[in-house]
């Protein structure tokens, strides 16, 4: 069920939307031709370092940089204090900004360079800027920091509980947020009146994005010009170029935030970090070009990280089955300090999906932030979506156990139904479109479900724990629309920018305010922009992540580029196709309305002869010759789409495990991914992204953690001791899809690149409580290390202690 | 700081360069000399992102010192494709989508090209166990292993001693490799450190 890619030059113009074809974006990664930041190298380039601290909570009594100054080489040595005496007017200099702001949220300062107070192991101290790369890393180490260290805390109940450390002055109690969704008091009715009541409680695990390229900016400054230029690994350009503006007062249309090849991102390189901001104004205060690319260890220690919560559920369900209400209440690790986006992810991002693809006729969630003495933790793939779908699954799973039904009838009899939609939730979502039956039963039918159960029993007689898990998931992708985004505390529009240009030769370039990073849109938008116009494929240039060359855009996360950004290139490219048609009807003496655009040719109605290419078109509206009088010469086309809803995607992911319960090992039998993520414009894309997802939720479900000391120190700090699955620890992926277009824009199409990662984990850690059924086992603690499995097996707490939760929980249908 | 004057053959290129005794293989080749095909993702020679060729054998470069392969032939992603023709290896990732943001491939790449000269077929068990030194974060590997073992095929399948890009006899464009002496004994050996072409590198020399 593999899908095969194809040449583009053995495709039908016409079937070019939808084709699998192959990438055009490989050559160049595939021969070393790829230029990443750290390829970029400028003439007299100096190279800067960060001096992060080494403890997570500590005051800083003194930094003595005298050492590191007096090296040979070292161009210059920075601290907060000599920042603040370089400040330009403003009333909170070098402080990084929040882009979404809850009405409840305590925006506490968030200094580029810490300010008398580490709150992190990794909070950046000093910087060096140094004629070397080695040079420079060789300078912090003369760098000495008095530090007096305080107590720190990293689990955010912990740091919520009233007698913890407390972070910043002006967050009591390390409230970060306090933030509910739903109907708390129908709730509470749905809850009194019900036959059973199924708890679950659980741990969502921090998790470290782990891109392969770090983090990396090069930035150069021309003073006669004042133009300061930043190359760097990003997301989304024009937002880091609107906030970067702001931290360190540089005008905006002077600044120019250029992404080279990106390397990977996962939500970790959407957000503004003091370490780009250091490059870009070191560049500027020395006026010659500075390089900064993160060790994999500083990564470990600054990116932002993802998940991080803690959570409790109840489900009230009749005896019957069916589902009468949910409560959540969900702890929030926010680390340190509010990341770029931090406050929208436990919150919007979560608490909205709660419904899953279930009718719940009453929903109440509530979420507390908590400041941590971890790094600031923001969106990572799937960003909230993953964490809601895993309560809401895990508790399906759940439910169906003590309800003794099958899980997949519990699920069905649940269902939003197919002729329900748009369906409006009770946690603020219209769901677009969907059928959550057929993939369902697509997946069923693919692992052979009625004879997998017969299998299983024979299997557990022979000693044999075989395992099946679902997880019927949804997602919210393609953000939207602007206002409402407003209404909820964004600091941004959700629309995207793109221009259509047409060449006078003929050829199309297509610039998109979205930005690549792994994803392929090179090819998918050309598709898009080819099928639009009618013209070949190879004629379609794709230009993105640069602000100097694309006029605005916010930049690629949340799975929004093919809804969003695609759906900007459609409404440009007709805008193209109408200006053309005017002209094109100018030429062939025809009233516009009496022409029509198909296949890339403007033709007369009724009268056959009379056509015009709309290349020809192009040509002629740039000779300018013969155009309607009142119409400009050129043919391009800017558009500001802002979609009116999200877009919903959903689907059914199913792992079929063995465990032995002797060694808790866990070995995968199958693993089946049924997406229906609406039209799919490339479908070997849609495939790999799926794949991509999958392997990081499985990940996830069985490897990734980051681990913390109880002084806050990261146990996890590199690629030796935190887990990123390797080839053979991902399974063989059985994908399929179904195809149910969203009726929410011109595409059709709904987003995918989180929609593995959303569904996996509860699919393998439901495959795991599945199998250990018989040792009265519903459910192993994230990742579900051998030990953690056989623990669970064994009835005992897990070797740090934090079992003990799920200990008590064990015979009460809870969960660790 | 010590130094030494050292010679790194590049692809088939001499270069003589000086580097301080701590100056580490992957940064004399991205720095000094312009090879910045090879990545470097972790500094712990976990990832395999700036995997080389070092006498033919896979080593990462993020780790070894730069005197260390002082007279060494080295191959790295710039010296896979032969003056614009992509090697077996390359077009089986391009075939398969065995890459999206492309940082891990290169590495990728020519631990692959160090499995197929060791083992010909691999099946995909063997593939997936060869590339345990090379983390990918995007493609969830499935597409790796495919495009390896399309890579296989196409040199299995090349016609008579050569070796061969394309299993339909070469109609894609630049399949085929310019030395028979890749390949012994009928098997689809790659020797990829004798006589592989020089390319171009980006040597600054």
């Amino acid at each position: 069920m593999s899908i095969d890619s194809v040449d583009p030059d053995d495709v039908d113009a016409a079937d070019i939307l939808g084709s699998a074809i192959e990438r055009r974006e490989d050559p160049s990664l595939i021969t070393g031709d790829a230029e990443y930041t750290d390829d970029i190298e400028l003439p007299n380039t100096a190279h800067m370092a960060i001096l992060r601290s080494q403890y997570a909570h500590a005051d800083i009594k003194d930094v003595d940089t005298s050492g590191a100054e007096e090296m040979d080489g070292v161009i210059g040595v920075y601290t907060h204090d000599d920042l603040a005496r370089e400040d330009t007017p403003g009333e909170l200099p070098f402080m990084l900004p929040v882009a979404w702001l809850l009405p409840s949220l305590n925006a506490v300062d968030h200094p580029i360079l810490a300010d008398g107070r580490v709150r992190y192991q990794g909070d950046a101290i000093a910087v060096v800027v140094a004629e070397e790369r080695y040079l420079a890393h060789d300078a912090l180490d003369e760098i000495d920091v008095d530090y007096e260290r305080r107590e720190a805390v990293t689990s955010p109940s912990d740091a919520l509980a009233g007698d913890a450390p407390e972070l910043h002055a002006e967050a009591d109690g390390n409230v970060a947020l306090d933030w509910e969704i739903g109907d708390e008091s129908k709730t509470d009715e749905a809850f009194a009146d019900a036959d059973r009541v199924v708890e679950f409680e659980a741990d969502n695990q921090l998790l470290i994005p782990n891109a392969m390229e770090p983090r990396a900016a090069v930035a150069d400054y021309s003073p006669g010009t004042d133009e300061l230029d930043v190359f760097m690994t990003t997301q989304n350009p024009h937002v880091h170029r609107l906030l970067m503006s702001g931290v360190i007062d540089h005008p905006e249309h002077k600044l120019r935030i250029k992404a080279p090849d990106v390397g990977g991102g996962f939500g970790s390189k959407i957000h503004h970090y003091a370490d780009e901001a250091l490059v870009a104004w070191a560049a500027k205060h020395l006026e010659r070009p500075v390089k900064w690319v993160a060790t994999r260890s500083e990564t470990y220690i600054t990116d932002a990280q993802g998940r991080g919560h803690e959570t409790t559920a109840e489900l009230a369900v009749s005896d019957d089955g069916d589902i009468e209400g949910f409560r959540v209440d969900t702890k929030a690790n926010l680390g340190a300090y509010l990341s770029t986006f931090a406050p929208a992810v436990p919150t919007y991002l979560y608490g909205t999906l709660l419904s899953g693809q279930y009718d719940i006729p009453a929903i109440h969630c509530s979420v507390e932030g908590a400041f941590t003495n971890v790094p600031p933790v923001d969106a990572y793939r799937g960003a909230g979506r993953p964490e809601a779908s895993f309560v809401v699954e895990r508790t399906m799973h759940l439910a169906a156990r003590e309800l003794d039904m099958d899980p997949t009838e519990f699920r069905r009899r649940n269902f939003v139904d197919s002729e329900d939609f748009p369906f409006e939730t009770q946690v603020a979502v219209v769901y677009d479109s969907g059928d959550y039956e057929k993939p369902m039963q697509e997946a069923k039918d693919l692992v052979d479900y009625e004879s997998f159960r017969e299998r299983q029993a024979q299997a557990r007689e022979e000693g044999k724990y075989l395992g099946i898990g679902f997880s019927c998931y949804i997602e919210a992708c393609g953000l939207a629309p602007s206002e409402l985004a407003g209404q909820l505390g964004a600091q941004a529009g959700l629309w995207e920018s793109s221009v259509v240009r047409f060449h006078p030769s003929g050829t199309v370039t297509a610039f998109c305010g979205t930005s690549d990073h792994g994803q392929g849109h090179g090819t998918t938008y050309a598709q898009i922009v080819a099928n639009e116009l009618g013209i070949p494929y190879d004629d379609v240039e794709v230009v993105e992540g640069d602000t100097d060359e694309i006029p605005h855009g916010m930049g690629t996360y949340g799975s929004r580029s093919a809804a969003v950004g695609g759906s900007s290139l459609v409404k440009s490219a007709e805008k193209v196709v109408e200006k053309g048609k005017r002209i094109a009807a100018h030429q062939l003496e025809a009233d516009p309305d009496d022409v029509e655009f198909s296949d890339g040719r403007y033709r007369v109605a009724g009268a056959p002869d009379r056509s015009m290419g709309i290349k020809d078109v192009a040509a002629q509206s740039y000779l300018a010759h013969d155009i309607p009088e009142d119409e400009e010469p050129g043919l391009e086309a800017t558009s500001f789409y802002d979609p009116d809803n999200f877009v919903f995607p959903f689907g059914t992911h199913v792992a079929i495990v063995e465990v032995d319960p002797e060694s808790g090992e866990i070995e995968f039998e199958r693993y089946v991914a049924v997406d229906d993520v609406g039209n799919q414009i490339n479908p070997k894309i849609v495939e790999g992204q799926i794949h991509g997802g999958v392997a990081q939720g499985v990940g996830q479900a069985l490897y990734e953690g980051a681990e913390y000391d109880e002084n806050g120190s990261l146990l996890t700090g590199s690629m030796q001791d935190y887990a990123v699955p390797k080839a053979e620890h991902i399974p063989e992926m059985e994908t399929e899809s179904t195809v149910t277009p969203s009726p929410h824009n011109p595409l059709g199409v709904k987003g995918v690149g989180e929609a593995g990662t959303i569904a996996a984990p509860q699919a393998v850690v439901n495959a795991v409580s599945d199998a250990l059924e018989p040792f009265g086992v519903d459910g192993v603690e994230m990742p579900m290390t051998e030990e953690r499995v056989w623990r669970a097996v064994n009835g005992q707490a897990t070797a740090d202690g934090s079992g003990e939760r799920g200990d008590s929980d064990a015979d009460e249908g809870g969960e660790r | 700081m010590t130094t030494h004057d050292i010679t790194l053959t590049v692809n088939g290129t001499d270069h003589d360069l000086t580097v301080e005794s701590r100056t580490l293989l992957v940064h004399a080749l991205r720095d000094e000399l312009g090879y910045t095909g090879t990545n470097v993702g972790c500094e712990t020679s976990t990832c395999g992102a700036c995997t080389v060729r070092l006498d033919g054998d896979a080593v990462k470069s993020c780790t070894a010192l730069a005197v260390q392969a002082d007279g060494a032939e080295i191959q790295t992603v710039e010296g896979l494709s032969t003056g614009g023709d992509l090697h077996p290896i390359q077009q089986g990732f391009q075939e398969e989508h065995g890459l999206q943001c492309g940082y891990c491939t290169p590495g990728m790449m020519l631990s692959a090209a160090d499995l197929l000269e060791e083992n010909p077929d691999p099946d995909r068990e063997e593939v997936r166990e060869a590339l345990e030194g090379n983390l990918c974060r995007c493609t969830g590997y499935q597409n790796i292993v495919n495009a390896v073992q399309n890579a296989a095929e196409q040199l299995q399948t090349a016609p008579g001693g050569q070796q061969t890009a394309a299993a339909d006899g070469g109609e894609r464009p630049g399949g085929t490799r310019p030395s028979s002496d890749h390949r012994s004994d009928g098997g689809a050996e790659l020797d990829l450190t004798a006589d592989y072409p020089t390319g171009d590198g980006g040597g600054s020399e």
